[in-house]
Parts: structure tokens; C-alpha cells; sequence
């Protein structure tokens, strides 16, 4: 069998960080035109904007990576339209339904706390366009972040009504909560060349995090104690069945025609 | 004039889509133009990463350039250093009040940590009053935060500090 040497390229890496912000922004695109008052409806959708943007980012230097490795061109749409949900990335949190007001602040604020912590510690990269690209996503992230800390302060702490949709909300999402700072191979391998980060390095900060605000929220705290495999891993191309569907409607176009443009 | 220099004066006719008495050398996106020989490349950084205007501009530097002879041209996006709004011209800050929009605040103050906090005062770009409240920190476009003034009760957009 002939040796082949090859140069290590984080595009799983970046796929992840890719698939992550484009399947949570897809997620908020879903209340545009829905939102609770106009103002927020708005905010959510900017959002999602943002995210969107930084997914395109990832995807034009992941294509790139991909086109000078000799295997066919490949562009950011292919790789956000062409894919079936076993070669997304994304955690699985991110992929949850939107529920109500109450879970989809809950999803984007500890997706937030998790990309805050990642993006700043990814300015450190080795790889200038990772970190340039962690660069701008981090003043962004800053944004969603306290927009959503806000929010997670003002139903928990608001009626009854409210804090009772929020603790429904801490209760469906907290199980997804470990896989952020679960290391995939790739994850490993990315930090092991000094591109990647160390995430499980970030879950006591995040923890404390999430707590500080859960406390001003009027929310009991929480532990990150489940450390048990789950069978499901987002992050490894195993995915809860809510992927399927968003892909279903998010790939529609470029599934019916191939290629399109508008 | 230089050749760059002439290259500048005519992005500085190309106009940001969304907020169109900004020209894209006031918004300090145009980063820099290298000149080599008969190619120019031309280095222009997103205000944010999702801001939809990119591609059109994008579209309306190359037709500009190439209706003033310039046909050999390379776009680069730059991300590094990441844009902020104290790139904005003064020019553009004035041309922003003007138009009804109150620019951005000349010392930064990016997105704070502390929850709940109202910032500086922004002057009302109609009545110049600073008794302004915040209605939302994101407005029509990625770039803009959504504001009210409580003297002359008109509802404005800040162009808010990034």
C-alpha cells in the first residue's frame, strides 16, 4: 500500500463552526415575520443575519480548503444546500425546535455564552482566517449575548405565566447542554495544531455563566454533571430527527433546482 | 492624481445601498487599493458578517470602475482588523445626521456586558435634543439600532457604535 502524506486541513473543524451558526441562524429565520412585537421580531431576525453571515465565512474558507486538495470544486452552497443531515456538524442543540419564545431564548442564549467563550479564544489561532473570522463574529456574539441574557432575566423573573415556560425551556434543552464541550476528533486534532481551542476548558466559565444569569432570573442553578455517552452526537454526524425536517425546508430550492440563482 | 488616488475618487461615487447618502469610502469599508500594473485589487472589510449589502456593492464597484476604463480588477475581502464605525468619515457622520440617521457615538462603546444598560445619550437627529430612549438595540439593518426621542416623540435610527 503506497503512504500518502498529507498536509493537515481543519475543514471538519471549520464544517462544524460553519454548520453551527447556519443551523441556529436558520432556526431564528423560522420567527421572522412571527416574533412576539414587531421590535423583537426584528432583533431575532438580525440575528439570525449575523450568523448566518459568520456561516458563510466558514463555508467560502472551508470550499477553499476543499478546492486545493485536488477533489472536485466545491463552493459554500454545496456545502450548506448539498449535504444530507448525517454530514452536518452542528451540536444538537442548535437543531432543536423552536417551541416557544421562552426555548428559543433559552437555545440562543447558551449557544451564545458557548460561541462568546469559543470565538475569543479562537482569536489565538494559528490559522489567520479562523482567527480573523472569530474576530468579527465575536462583536456580533456580544450582541446576542446579552440581548438573550436580557431576555432569560425577563421571563424568568417576570409572571408566572412566564417563568413557568422558561423552566419548561431549561428542562427540554438542558440534556444538550455536555455535547458543547464534548471533543469530537476533529475537535481534537484542530487543537493538537494549535487551530482549535480547547472547549472543554470552557465549561466552568460557561457554567458560572449561565448560572450568574439563572440566578437573576429567579431560576434554580444547574450542574453540567452528565457525562455519560449519549448515542446521539450532533457534532459527529448523529443527529435527533428535528435536522431532517429543517433541512427538508432549508434545501428545498437548490434540491428542486439544482444550482439555482436569483 | 494617481492612479489610486483617481481609483478613490470614483469609489467614492459608489454609494452603500442601504443607507444611500453614504458613499463606501465614508463608511470605511474600502480598506485599500493596490495598483500593479494595469490591475487594480481592491481590499473592502463587511460591517458585519451577514450584511447583505456586500454583494451588491460589490457589484457596483466593479460596474463604476469599469465604466471609467478600470476593467482589470480583483475584489478582496478583508476581515482582519474587523470594520468599526470609527472608520466613518466626518464627513459621513454629518451626511448620516443629515439624512435622519444619528451617527455613531465618536468615543466606542461596543456592546457593554452589563445587562440592562441604557449607554450613552444619543442625540435626536431632528430636534438635537438628547432626552432619547432605546426601543430596540437592533434596527432595520444590522448596522442600526432603533430609537425614540422623548421631546419631539419621533422614532429615528442610530447607527450604533461597533
Amino acid at each position: 500500500m503506497s503512504k500518502i502524506v498529507s498536509l493537515y486541513q481543519p475543514t471538519d473543524f471549520i464544517v462544524h463552526l460553519a454548520d453551527d451558526a447556519l443551523i441556529l441562524g436558520h432556526r431564528n429565520s423560522e420567527w421572522t415575520g412571527h416574533g412576539p412585537i414587531l421590535e423583537q421580531d426584528i432583533a431575532l431576525s438580525n440575528i439570525s443575519l449575523d450568523l448566518i453571515g459568520q456561516a458563510r465565512n466558514f463555508y467560502q474558507y472551508a470550499a477553499k480548503l476543499y478546492s486545493v486538495s485536488g477533489k472536485p470544486v466545491v463552493t459554500e452552497d454545496i456545502l450548506a444546500y448539498h449535504r444530507d443531515a448525517w454530514d452536518f456538524k452542528n451540536c444538537l442543540l442548535v437543531e432543536q425546535s423552536n417551541g416557544d419564545w421562552a426555548k428559543t431564548i433559552l437555545r440562543q442564549f447558551l449557544v451564545s455564552q458557548y460561541q462568546f467563550l469559543l470565538y475569543e479564544s479562537l482569536l489565538q489561532s494559528k490559522d489567520a482566517t479562523i482567527s480573523a473570522i472569530s474576530e468579527k463574529a465575536l462583536k456580533e456574539v456580544s450582541y446576542h449575548l446579552r440581548w438573550s441574557s436580557e431576555w432569560v432575566i425577563r421571563l424568568g423573573d417576570g409572571t408566572e405565566e412566564s417563568h413557568k415556560r422558561m423552566l419548561n425551556a431549561v428542562s427540554e434543552l438542558w440534556m444538550f447542554a455536555p455535547e458543547l464541550f464534548t471533543k469530537t476528533n476533529y475537535e481534537k486534532e484542530a487543537e493538537a495544531n494549535g487551530i482549535g481551542t480547547d472547549i472543554s476548558s470552557f465549561k466552568p466559565k460557561w457554567l458560572q455563566k449561565v448560572n450568574d444569569i439563572f440566578r437573576e432570573a429567579t431560576l434554580s442553578s444547574v450542574v453540567l454533571d452528565s457525562e455519560e455517552l449519549h448515542t446521539l452526537s450532533g457534532k459527529e454526524g448523529r443527529h435527533t430527527e428535528h435536522l431532517g425536517y429543517l433541512l427538508a425546508e432549508m434545501q428545498f430550492m437548490q434540491r428542486a433546482y439544482p444550482g439555482c440563482e436569483w | 492624481m494617481s492612479v489610486k488616488e483617481e481609483i478613490l475618487e470614483i469609489l467614492n461615487g459608489v454609494n452603500d445601498p442601504e443607507v444611500p447618502v453614504l458613499s463606501i469610502i465614508d463608511l470605511g469599508i474600502v480598506r485599500d487599493v493596490k495598483i500593479n500594473n494595469d490591475a487594480a485589487e481592491i481590499m473592502i472589510t463587511p460591517t458585519y458578517s451577514g450584511c447583505p449589502a456586500m454583494e451588491v456593492i460589490k457589484k457596483n464597484i466593479q460596474r463604476s470602475l469599469a465604466e471609467h476604463g478600470y476593467k482589470n480588477l480583483k475584489l478582496t475581502t478583508v476581515l482582519s482588523p474587523a470594520w468599526t464605525t470609527d472608520w466613518m468619515t466626518e464627513k459621513g457622520k454629518e451626511k448620516l445626521k443629515a439624512f435622519g440617521i444619528a451617527p455613531p457615538m465618536a468615543k466606542q462603546h461596543i456592546c457593554k456586558p452589563e445587562l440592562f444598560h441604557e449607554g450613552e445619550a444619543i442625540q435626536c437627529p431632528l430636534c438635537n435634543s438628547y432626552n432619547t430612549k432605546m426601543i430596540s438595540r437592533f434596527g432595520s439593518t444590522p448596522c442600526k439600532a432603533l430609537y425614540q426621542c422623548n421631546d419631539c416623540l419621533e422614532p429615528f435610527d442610530y447607527f450604533k457604535c461597533h
